[in-house]
Order: structure tokens, then sequence, then C-alpha cells
């Protein structure tokens, strides 16, 4: 009974295969946060040297967009735990219900990112040839454009990938292979989406909040 | 009549190298044993290629003119000689050919815990390895393995781009190899196998997948950030349109400087294994040996400003810097200590990968005492960038890491292969590698010492008769790395049969036939001792005779 068909060959037990991957997974979410890390050790150590011109980029950002956009992720994380939720008990008609609210959410913060980054090509606020600053200090404005785009690029980037997991765990969860026994691939989805999550919640108040006390 | 004694000379069937063999089986195999010989056959390639770079540079520094190669072609061939052997041969070498293949086994495992996820980071190393190899034939790249900024960002007229991206790809590979040890280890030890019965080879490898899961990342956004910088011609470290070099310095050091514990970490590792094997003593001070790793790989994360003592950084982050650059000597000297006492009243056997691990020992410490010279604020502005630095790198990777690779390479051999090479040329080669590479890197020290910056190919007429010798031992050097390639591979055709245990050593992986089966254990092993139970009162007869 020990050795089913969902443990793999070189496992003892289905516990030692879940918690292999759940520390795998944990592991993974590690390197994201040195990934991100990076990005971050960066923005500070601008953000210090060049406050003030930082303060002026950052009202440029569309607060009401991005207040909006954190909602939306927000509750994505919501309906992502309820479909991790649905999996552990078994619920098969919830589940895909979930995953499909989950990927609308996440479609609709793209949505609203690839608004607000239109805005910045028409205020010619995009780094490079075409970036045109009124106030003081063009470079280290461009700085902060150059920082934005990374940094809610790879967000996005990491969205995209998320919202293709989600597509992939909806296509199983319609063939029914998710239950009580067997929920961790949903499990997994699922520590990523909200790790994505977080990542927003500290980048939404690094750009857009700066000059907002 | 013939064939029944080929057959009888054959290895036991089935075993992981047998039990299938369409060039398919191989490419698509999850099995770990596997996956190791393939990054075994991988990394010898590109280690032949670094070796080819060094090769050329040591020729043209024969002289103190040009005349092999002008100074465009002597930054290509430095930098592809630092980024090959760097990322394709010293980061993978220990643990992707030897981790790979004995994990499990000395875990008591049928596998890895990711075997597919294994199989990926070979083919992500092969696409990195592609870009590599693509940055050659377009002509090259001339940063530096360290890709400084601004030069790398405009100036440079390499593939900078292509290169970053390799080392980007490559970086994943390393990622992936420390996750899956690092669950593995956690997860999938055999019943009785705790966490202090563990061979510290082992703990070795936890502290070397630590580092490659949280310091690899900060290289790839460094990468990425050079490339968007290089790409799109917008400031990130270019300070010309607003940028910080400095910073870059900072990101990349803080990967680049825990790596170099990626590359030694592993070695050490194998030193263990070896010296106990072939003293027939339990090794001294096994708790101390464990946690030395840790605090290897903890205190490696601690130092990356010892690299900037001559740019902006500010002079107290220097001797903070320069401080904790010290307490790294205090986990390795306890290393070499208990190794040394290891073999106090032990019965020494002088086989092939002891004299790897003699020679591992000498020049690591000297590559250690060394790096306290470049440690030290005062002495590092005079080293800086000369060729003390080259000689004190090389002592610790190549003298340091290379041995030890050598020494496990030799020590798991008839494991892997189910074969004996011929001892005495292994014997010979160890004793070439050693005499070759203090004769190549000893003289450099003093280059340095007397003022011969590094990455310059025209130097003071002064400096040649240094230089010269320098060159003379890489030949004697590079003949020494070249005969394991004759003797290995032929091994395999008229080697005598190893048997599961040529050099009666203990651990979990000589319990199992050699080669082992695709399984490794019939039956899950459950571990009752302590390791490393040698007894140095018994005297190890026929060892390494094989059958």
């Amino acid at each position: 009974m020990s050795h089913s068909s969902q443990v793999a060959h070189h496992f003892e037990d289905i516990e030692q295969q879940n918690e292999s991957l759940v520390l795998g997974m944990w592991l993974f979410l590690a390197t994201e946060v040195m990934f991100f890390g990076g990005l971050f050790t960066a923005y500070v150590v601008y953000r210090t040297t060049y406050s003030e011109v930082f303060h002026e980029a950052s009202r440029t950002l569309d607060f009401t967009l991005g207040t909006v956009n954190t909602l939306i992720l927000l509750v994505s994380s919501l309906t992502m735990a309820m479909g991790v939720y649905a999996a552990k008990t078994g619920r098969r008609n919830l589940l895909p219900l979930m995953l499909v609210a989950t990927i609308i959410l996440g479609l609709a913060f793209l949505g609203v990112k690839a608004v607000e980054y239109s805005q910045k090509f028409e205020h010619h606020l995009v780094p490079g040839a075409g970036f045109v600053w009124p106030g003081g200090n063009p470079p280290h404005a461009q700085l902060f454009f150059v920082l934005y785009f990374i940094m809610t690029g790879m967000h996005a980037f990491h969205m995209v990938i998320g919202i293709v997991m989600m597509a992939m765990l909806l296509v199983m969860a319609m063939l029914g292979k998710f239950g009580p026994e067997r929920y961790m691939g949903v499990e997994m989805a699922g520590l990523y989406w909200h790790f994505v999550d977080i990542v927003w919640v500290f980048l939404f108040p690094l750009l857009y909040l700066i000059d907002r006390s | 009549m013939s064939t029944q004694i080929a057959e009888a000379d054959a290895l036991p069937r089935p075993n992981y190298l047998n039990v299938k063999r369409s060039i398919l089986s191989w490419l698509l195999t999850t099995d770990h044993k596997r996956i190791g010989i393939l990054y075994l056959i991988s990394i010898t390639v590109f280690f032949l290629a670094g070796g080819l770079f060094a090769a050329l540079i040591r020729i043209e520094l024969l002289t103190p003119q040009a005349d092999l190669v002008e100074s465009d072609i002597y930054n290509r061939l430095f930098t592809l000689h630092g980024i090959i052997m760097i990322f394709f041969f010293l980061v993978p070498s220990i643990p992707a050919v030897l981790g790979n293949f004995l994990l499990p086994l000395m875990l008591g495992a049928k596998d890895l815990a990711f075997p597919r996820l294994n199989l990926l980071s070979w083919y992500l190393y092969w696409i990195g390895g592609v870009f590599a190899v693509v940055v050659l034939l377009q002509g090259g790249v001339d940063t530096g393995w360290t890709f400084y900024t601004p030069f790398s960002s405009f100036a440079s007229n390499g593939n900078v781009v292509l290169a970053a991206a390799g080392g980007f790809v490559a970086g994943f590979s390393s990622i992936l190899t420390g996750l899956n040890f690092i669950v593995t280890i956690h997860k999938m030890r055999a019943p009785g196998l705790t966490w202090f019965r563990l061979p510290l080879f082992v703990w070795a490898h936890y502290a070397t997948s630590l580092i490659q899961v949280l310091a690899t990342p900060v290289l790839g956004i460094s990468l990425v950030l050079i490339m968007v910088e290089r790409v799109w011609r917008v400031g990130i470290f270019d300070p010309t349109i607003g940028g910080d070099p400095v910073l870059f310095q900072h990101l990349f050091w803080f990967y680049s400087h825990p790596a170099v514990y990626i590359m030694i970490l592993p070695g050490m590792g194998v030193v263990s294994e070896v010296i106990t094997c072939f003293s027939r003593k339990r090794i001294f001070g096994y708790h101390m040996i464990a946690f030395s790793s840790l605090a290897i790989a903890i205190l490696g994360f601690l130092v990356w400003g010892h690299h900037m003592f001559v740019s902006t950084q500010a002079m107290y982050t220097g001797i903070v810097f320069s401080i904790l650059t010290m307490l790294v000597a205090i986990p390795s000297a306890i290393k070499v200590f208990n190794w040394t006492a290891t073999l106090y009243k032990g019965q020494i056997y002088f086989e092939a990968p002891m004299l790897f691990v003699f020679g591992f020992l000498g020049l690591f410490t000297i590559g250690g005492l060394t790096g306290l010279f470049l440690g030290l604020l005062a002495a590092d502005i005079h080293f800086h960038d000369t060729h003390f630095v080259v000689a004190h790198f090389h002592y610790v990777m190549v003298g340091g890491m290379v041995m030890a690779y050598l020494a496990g390479l030799h020590f798991w051999w008839p494991k892997m292969t189910g074969r004996m090479y011929n001892r005495q040329l292994a014997a010979l080669a160890a004793i070439l590698i050693f005499v070759g590479f203090n004769m190549t890197f000893f003289p450099q020290f003093i280059l340095g010492a007397l003022g011969m910056p590094r990455r310059y190919h025209v130097y003071n007429e002064e400096f040649q008769l240094l230089n010269v010798m320098s060159t003379a031992g890489a030949g004697v050097m590079g003949i020494g790395y070249l005969l394991p390639l004759i003797y290995m591979p032929l091994s395999l055709f008229v080697g005598k049969r190893a048997g599961a245990n040529p050099w009666l050593a203990k651990g979990l992986e000589w319990t199992v036939p050699s080669p082992p089966t695709t399984y490794n254990f019939d039956h899950t092993p459950v571990v009752t001792e302590e390791p490393y139970a040698y007894d140095n009162r018994l005297h190890a007869a026929g060892m390494g005779q094989g059958e």
C-alpha cells in the first residue's frame, strides 16, 4: 500500500515525497528572494543617494492604478488559497472555479500594468533615447524608471509564468487529476503565486508611495 | 573458449552502465549515476578548452614583448580561460560529477529527490556551454571573467551579452543541483543515518548547496542588469549616464566570493573521505570539520568587500571586511589541523588518491595563508591586481580543488566503472602535477610581490626568468593532466575488475557492487555505526589490487 502509483520509485512513501516537494519549493522561493534581493539592493542604494529626484519621479506613477492592481493581486491570493483548500478537501467543482478566478485576476493585473506602461511611453518616461525629464537631474530620474521597469517587468514575467501554471492546473483539474490524496501540484503553484504577490506588496510602496506621507 | 574468458571478466550485470545501451537512454536518463557520468564527460571537455587557453597565455608570457598574440587577443584569452574554468569546470566539478554520483549512495537512497530536475540541470549547463562556445566562435569577450562595469557596459567590443547570458543559464544549473542536494540530504537519509553519522563529504556538499542556492541568484540578477544596460543603453552601472560601477562590484562579489567556497568546500569533503581510508583511521574532530564547513559557507557571505579595498568603498567598511576575512581562516585551519591529526598513528597507504590529497594539503595551506596577505588592507594595496593574486587564487582553486577532484575521481573511479586503473601511472600523474603546479605558480607569488600586474602580456625584462620558469612548470603540469586522460579510459578496457570495495573503505557506497545497479540498493540499508569506523591496528591486505 505504501508504494502506490502516486509515489515515484525512489521515494519510500507519500509523506517523504510530499515533504521533499514542499522543502524543494521553499528553497526555490529562497532563490527568488535573493534574485529580487539584488534589485531591491540597487533600489535602496540609488534611492538613498538620489532621494530627491526619486521622490519626484515616483509622483509621476499612477497611484490609482497601482492601488487597484494591489487589490486585484490580494484578492487573487485569496482565490488561490481557496483553490488549494478545494484541492485538499476534494471539492472537485470548486477547484476549477477558483483557478479560473485566479487566472482572470492575474490577467486583469497584467492588463492594468500594460495601461500604465503605455502611459509611460506617451509621457516619454521610458528610459533610453526617447527619455524626456522636465525637472532637474534627468540621468538619475531615468535611473528611477530603469529600476521601475526592471522590477515591475521582472514581477510581471513571474506573473505570466504563474498564469501559465494555473492554466495547466486547470486542465488537470477538469480531468479530475486532483483530490485529497493528490494535491501537491496545486499546493506548489499556490506557494509560488503567494510569493509573487508578496513581491508586489513590497514593490508597491517602494515605487508608488514614497512621496505620499 | 576465448568468449568464456571474456564472459568471466565482464562486469556483473545488469548494472547502471549496461542496463540500457542506446544513446537516447543516456540523454534522457534520470539516474543520478548516469547524469554524473554525463557531467564527467562534459566538464572534461571544458577543462581541456580552458587548459588550452591557459597554455596560450603561458606561451605568450615567455617573452616580455607581444609575439604570439596582440593585447586584444590576450584579453580574450584570459577572459575565456576564466569564464570556462570557473563556470563550466570548477563550479560543477565535484558536486555535479562526484556529488551526483555519490550522494544517494552515501545516504542509502535510490536517487536524488528530484531526478528529472537533475537531468534538467545538465541540459541547462550545456545551454550555457553553447552560449560560451558561440561567444568563442564570434571572436570572444575581453572583459575578464568579472565583467566589471563600465568597461563591460559600452567600452568592450566583445560579446558581453552572450557571455553574460551563458553565465546566467549555467547559474540556474548550479542552483538546481544545490536545491536537489539539500532536499535529498534532509529527506532521503536511510534509517539510522543521523546527521552526525553522515560522511563529511555529505556535510561539505550541504554547505556548498546552501551557497549555490542563496548566492547564485544574485549573480543572475547582476548579469541581467549588465545585459539590460548594454542592450538598451540605459545607465545602471555606467557613471556617465547616472549609474554606479561600484554597485556592480558589490553585487558581483556578493555571489562571486561565496562562489569560491562553492569551488573549494566539496574538495574538502573529498579529502575527509580519502584521508581516513588511506590512513585507516577515524577522522579526528568529526563535529569540528562538519561545522567548519557550515562556518565557511556562512562567513563566506560576509567578506565580499575584500575584493574592493581599492575601490571607492569607505575605509571603515574595508576594515570590517578585512576582519571578517581573517575569520574565514579559522574554520579553514581547523580542517587542515584535523586532517593532519587524522594521519597521526595511522597506517598510511601511498595510493594515488592519497598522493593527490597530500598535494591538496600542502597547496591549499599555501593558498589559504597567502589569502591572508590579500585580506589585510595595507598589504592588499600593494598586491592588488598583481600576479600575487593570480598565484593565490590558483593555489586554492587548482592546487586545492583540482587536486581534490582528481583525488576523488581516482578514489571512486573503481566504484563508477567497476575497473581499476594503472596505479603506478596514477601516482606518477599526482607527482607530476604537484611538482609542475609549484613550478608554475610559486614564481608568480614573487612576480606579484615585485609588482608585475596581472592581465598584461607585455612586461619588464627583469621579470622574464620567473615567467620562463612558470611556463616550463605549466608544461610539466600539462603532462600530469594528460596522463589520466590516457590511463583512465584505457582502464575501461584493460583494467582489472575492482570488486565492490577495492580500498577496503567504509561507507554505504562501498557495500553495493561496482558498478552499482540502477536503483543502488536492493533493500534500503539500516545504518548502525559511526562513519569512518576504520581500525588502524589491522593491515589492509590486498588494497587496490582488484579482483
